[in-house]
């Protein structure tokens, strides 16, 4: 569905993305893992077109994605750091940005509903508190029932509840055979969820497994032993 | 483009800042009349106000606001949107607050006090103002992704239109004096969108007629029709470069 082929990207000296090649196919749930500064950020920016690779090509169902908009009709996308127009209330922030796009006659609100954020509608973005505008974040990004959903720190300043509420439409989704990009620094969050792994480190991809691949590889149960340990293989080899 | 224009109004037209804009502009305007017994007097306070404050919280303003939309905008791009349509839309919805500020703040007194063809030259060179330095404060938000250095380059413009372009000009009239510089003098003017407004709305009030003989040459170009519509010409000019030069570097910036 989505597919990197030798992509390059430099931000002055900073080599961020380097050859990365990959595929990703709808109903995969795609865990994508490694350390700070390492790159995920800019692929997921590269997939929404925000960052134009210097080499290579993205594509999105056989078309390549570079300089088109169309495409995003069908990617749903919950930033790290939501920061909206401060002095709209979460009604309007909803009413408008459905708007932009009038072709959704069903909008999806569930997460809206299961987050009681009906109730602080009139509340100005400017006075909510961070998990608030994370969960505004999640229900913006599930919202038009995207095909692809990517997903950069979802449960990052969610409460356990709120959490668990993600997951859930999260495993729904997946069970609809919908592509989910994930990052996170939980591994433990993920195990449950992803079918597959991805392992970034300076802007290369050190491996890309399936995860009952690499549980029997490493002989772990966890995902994050098993990813621990897969890194220390590859280091000795 | 419409879409995001109205995400863009309806926060913006809620934004303390501007409210104290508009309140500000209409208290000096109505002081500057009221105040004076001659409305001609008035304009000409009202001129000097205007002519420093107006390109200034334009450039400020537009440039912070643009800065603190940056993770908006990131979101508005991840929807089915052309990049020129959001940076079209934010463009609109900057300027067009600030147009309306300037009109209720300053306008309504203007044509209350001001029926006339310098009230209405005033209202107009005014907004065209406002739009060239909301389109230098896009540029300059380009140039750099760090918010305090955009801050400092915008005000920077502001200070090189405002006060030093003037004080080059003088500095090039001591020099030359002895030459009869006053036509290279004119065109230089449209160098400066604040010159030319000024220039304009100076020959449009009675103490033009106090010029002396630099300012009777300047009355037979700027005062002549073809004078007129050059000025206009000219504002829009450098309304739209500075912001066609933005629009390129957006469409290729990496957010």
């Amino acid at each position: 569905m989505i597919r990197f082929e030798q992509v390059n990207k430099h931000f002055g000296k900073l080599h961020a993305l380097r050859n990365v090649s990959l595929n990703c196919e709808a109903g995969q749930c795609i865990a994508l893992v490694g350390p700070n500064g390492c790159g995920k950020t800019t692929l997921f920016k590269s997939i929404l077109g925000l960052v134009v690779p210097d080499s290579g090509d993205i594509s999105f169902d056989g078309s390549t994605l570079i300089r088109s908009h169309l495409y995003r009709s069908r990617i749903g996308y919950m930033p790290q750091i939501g920061r909206y127009p401060s002095n709209l209330s979460i009604g309007q922030l909803i009413y408008l940005i459905r708007q932009l796009r009038e072709e959704e006659t069903q909008a999806d609100l569930e997460l809206l509903e299961e987050y009681h954020l009906e109730s602080m509608f009139e509340k100005p973005m400017r006075s909510l508190s961070g998990g608030t505008i994370q969960k505004v974040s999640a229900t913006i990004a599930f919202m038009f029932n995207p095909s692809v959903l990517i997903l950069d720190e979802p449960t990052a300043g969610l409460d356990p509840l709120a959490s668990e509420i993600l997951k859930e439409k999260i495993k729904k989704e997946l069970a609809k055979g919908k592509l989910i990009i994930i990052s996170s620094h939980l591994l433990n969050e993920l195990d449950e969820l992803a079918t597959q792994v991805i392992y970034m480190q300076e802007g290369e991809i050190k491996y890309h497994r399936d995860i009952t691949e690499l549980k029997e590889i490493t002989g772990e149960t966890m995902l994050s032993k098993a990813v621990v340990r897969m890194l220390k293989q590859a280091s000795y080899v | 483009m419409y879409k995001v224009l109205r995400i863009v109004l309806a926060d913006i037209l809620k934004n303390r800042v501007l409210l104290v804009y508009t309140l500000l502009l209409g208290a000096l305007a109505w002081a500057s009349f009221l105040l004076e017994d001659n409305s001609s007097k008035g304009m000409l306070t009202l001129l000097n106000i205007i002519i420093l404050t107006v390109p200034l919280v334009s450039v400020l303003f537009s440039t912070i606001y643009v800065y603190n939309f940056n993770e908006f905008l990131e979101l508005l791009l991840s929807q089915p949107l052309k990049r020129s349509t959001v940076w079209l839309g934010l463009y609109a919805g900057v300027s067009l607050s600030l147009m309306l500020s300037f009109f209720i703040g300053a306008g309504i007194p203007l044509l209350i006090f001001q029926l006339n063809t310098a009230g209405f030259m005033m209202l107009a060179l005014g907004i065209l103002v406002s739009l060239v330095f909301v389109s230098l404060a896009f540029l300059a938000t380009m140039f750099t992704r760090d918010k305090s250095k955009g801050v400092g380059i915008a005000v920077m413009l502001w200070l090189f239109y405002a006060l030093l372009f003037d004080g080059l000009i003088l500095f090039i009239l001591f020099q030359l004096s002895d030459y009869p510089i006053e036509g290279a003098l004119m065109m230089i003017s449209f160098l400066n969108p604040i010159d030319l407004a000024r220039i304009m709305i100076l020959l449009h009030l009675d103490v033009s007629a106090m010029l002396g003989y630099t300012g009777a040459l300047f009355f037979d170009f700027f005062g002549s029709s073809t004078g007129i519509l050059l000025t206009f010409i000219a504002l829009c000019i450098w309304c739209w470069i500075p912001f066609q030069i933005s629009l390129r570097k957006f469409k290729k910036e990496n957010l």
